[in-house]
């Protein structure tokens, strides 16, 4: 097999998912090439780290202007041009949201599917087949696919948190060759801006610690007063149940759940969350599950790994104070 | 080019028909699949993508010329259509599927609304549908749909503004990290995020009068395309249980234990 890896960067510093996907790849058992493209002084910076980086064999890069914020419409004439003309057997990137919106676009028009969010690859290269699992129904199921050999070029994405991120090797030196840019005859899209979201919190998405609040949070102002300052003293995103957020108590962008986001962080506090299947399918990945809860049959408790049955106006206070004190 | 500023939009919204999001999933002992005998309702990423859908008309008014709604899928199916009827589209078509025959994958329905497309009388400007399904969570069918078709997408969308006479929309996506503001070309695949909007209840007036709206039926043969699945599911598993239970009794025990795995005040 020959997977090439869609290598992104954020303004030249390799990201951490694409690192997972060059695991994953790796883990095909052949060779594996790099694709790096954006504008021409983020890719030299993202090829020298790269280059340094066990298990890659050769790194394609493509700079033009047109890459530094590009959309998917930018970069598919480009992957495919690349596909038309090799011999790669596999097509890699993060579950990211440039690779989600990139790689099934090209790989309809090569008449072959997307398999997303995988977290465990096996080819075998006698049939020509790999075999996939991942996660379906928010990952209350796990799906065992093979991809067979009558699908010539394999896509698939991949879930950071399944897979170690390939590390920098002494002696590890890959051939670096540069691609011409392609560019499509009329573009369809353009990026306007990008928008930071402006919080001195971290973002839920990418988050090590969680502070979630439910519907025994009365409301948004109970809401902030309580979890912002338990979120501020361990460094933590605030998450909200699908009941907080129907009920106004927190913005949609907090949800956590099937139809929300979907987090695995070091620390998960569940606090007035009683824990309804959509929420846990959201967070039950999470190392260490911490709920607070006043009902002592809350199905929460059930996959908390520390569960404390307590009124939340007076565990939740007395938690930051003993936190600080320590 | 089209549209011409005298053009009207025609939107189509693709929809599925789900397990419903408050189902508590089992695997069936061989393996195979999960039990479905249990409630369905429509993907809530696609009851964001109708909404969005009627809210485009309620802004844009007789611009809006039609809003037509899709789905592939089993005879029930129909359910999820007429509940789209019932929230403001004008028509349907129903691709059945017979209800024995495994789901199409993505690649496959793309292909099938890309038949759709090709025959509808009015050009289709704009096909709005949920950035993923909540059964396979694939996530990958209006991006598959936008390639096959050679459109512009917007995926994970947030915020849209339509400017009809320009032939240009202005979304904004949800990405990693933030958002991002782009401006695609008429005709457009936008696949929505949960911000977007929130979904309207159809009122009981609406439910009565969507059962008058027309429903035609399709199948794949009519279409063309071919719903043999191109991956073999070899089989369907649980998750590793996760072991819970852990009780302390006090706000002292618990930053001890928040201690022991290295947590503590930054």
């Amino acid at each position: 097999p020959h997977a090439l890896v869609f290598l992104e960067h954020n303004q030249g510093v390799l990201e951490p998912g694409s690192l997972s996907a060059l695991t994953a790849a790796e883990q095909l058992g052949g060779q594996v090439s790099a694709l790096i493209v954006g504008g021409a002084s983020h890719v030299a910076s993202a090829v020298e780290q790269a280059k340094k980086l066990k298990g890659v064999n050769t790194i394609l890069h493509s700079a033009s202007p047109a890459y530094e914020e590009p959309v998917a419409e930018d970069l598919s004439p480009l992957l495919k041009a690349i596909l038309d003309s090799s011999v790669y057997t596999h097509v890699v990137s993060a579950t990211s949201s440039t690779g989600k919106s990139l790689l099934p676009r090209v790989s309809a028009q090569l008449d072959a599917p997307t398999v997303s969010d995988v977290t465990s690859v096996e080819h075998d290269a006698s049939t020509n087949a790999t075999t996939f699992t991942r996660p379906i129904y928010a990952g209350n199921a796990i799906a065992t696919v093979e991809a067979p050999s009558s699908i010539l070029i394999k896509f698939f994405t991949v879930r950071g948190t399944a897979f170690s991120p390939a590390l920098a090797q002494e002696g590890s030196e890959a051939k670096v060759g540069a691609v011409d840019p392609v560019h499509a005859a009329t573009p369809l899209s353009e990026h306007l801006k990008t928008i930071v979201v402006k919080s001195d919190r971290p973002d839920l998405g990418i988050a090590s610690r969680i502070v979630s609040g439910g519907r025994a949070l009365k409301d948004a102002k109970t809401f902030a007063d309580t979890l912002y300052p338990l979120a501020d003293v361990l460094g933590a995103a605030v998450g909200a149940s699908r009941a907080a957020v129907d009920a106004g108590y927190a913005d949609n962008s907090l949800q956590v759940g099937q139809t929300g986001k979907v987090v695995a962080p070091q620390l998960y506090m569940a606090l007035g969350i009683s824990g309804a299947i959509q929420h846990l399918a959201g967070m039950k990945d999470s190392k260490l599950i911490v709920a607070i809860n006043k009902d002592p049959d809350a199905p929460i408790f059930q996959v908390a790994d520390v569960g404390l049955v307590a009124d939340l106006y007076e565990a939740v206070p007395a938690l930051i104070e003993q936190l600080k004190k320590d | 080019m089209r549209p011409s500023p005298s053009r009207l939009l025609n939107i189509l919204v693709p929809i599925k028909r789900a397990v419903d999001y408050a189902v508590k999933i089992r695997v069936n002992p061989q393996q195979t699949g999960i039990d479905t005998n249990v409630k369905h309702s429509m993907n809530p990423f696609d009851e964001i993508a109708v909404e969005e859908a009627v809210r485009l008309r309620d802004r844009l008014k007789t611009e809006v010329k039609q809003i037509k709604t899709v789905s592939i899928g089993p005879p029930k199916s129909l359910d999820v259509l007429r509940q789209a009827l019932a929230m403001g589209a004008d028509s349907a078509i129903h691709v059945e599927v017979p209800e024995s025959s495994p789901a199409p994958e993505p690649l496959a329905v793309a292909k099938a609304l890309q038949a759709i497309i090709a025959r509808e009388k009015e050009p289709v400007d704009m096909v709005i549908l949920g950035k993923q399904a909540i059964d396979d969570d694939s996530g990958v069918t209006g991006q598959m749909l936008a390639g096959l078709l050679g459109w512009s997408q917007a995926t994970f969308a947030s915020k849209v503004e339509v400017d009809v006479s320009k032939g240009e929309v202005t979304v904004t996506r949800e990405i990693d990290g933030g958002g991002e503001e782009i401006r695609c070309k008429l005709p457009v695949i936008i696949t929505t995020d949960l911000r977007l909007n929130e979904p309207r209840y159809a009122s009981l007036p609406n439910i009565m009068k969507a059962k008058k709206k027309p429903v035609e039926k399709l199948n794949a043969e009519a279409l063309g395309v071919d719903f043999t699945p191109q991956l073999k599911t070899l089989k369907i598993s649980e998750p590793p249980k996760r072991v819970g239970g852990g009780k302390v009794t006090s706000v002292q025990e618990l930053v001890a234990k928040l201690k022991e795995a290295g947590i503590t005040a930054v």
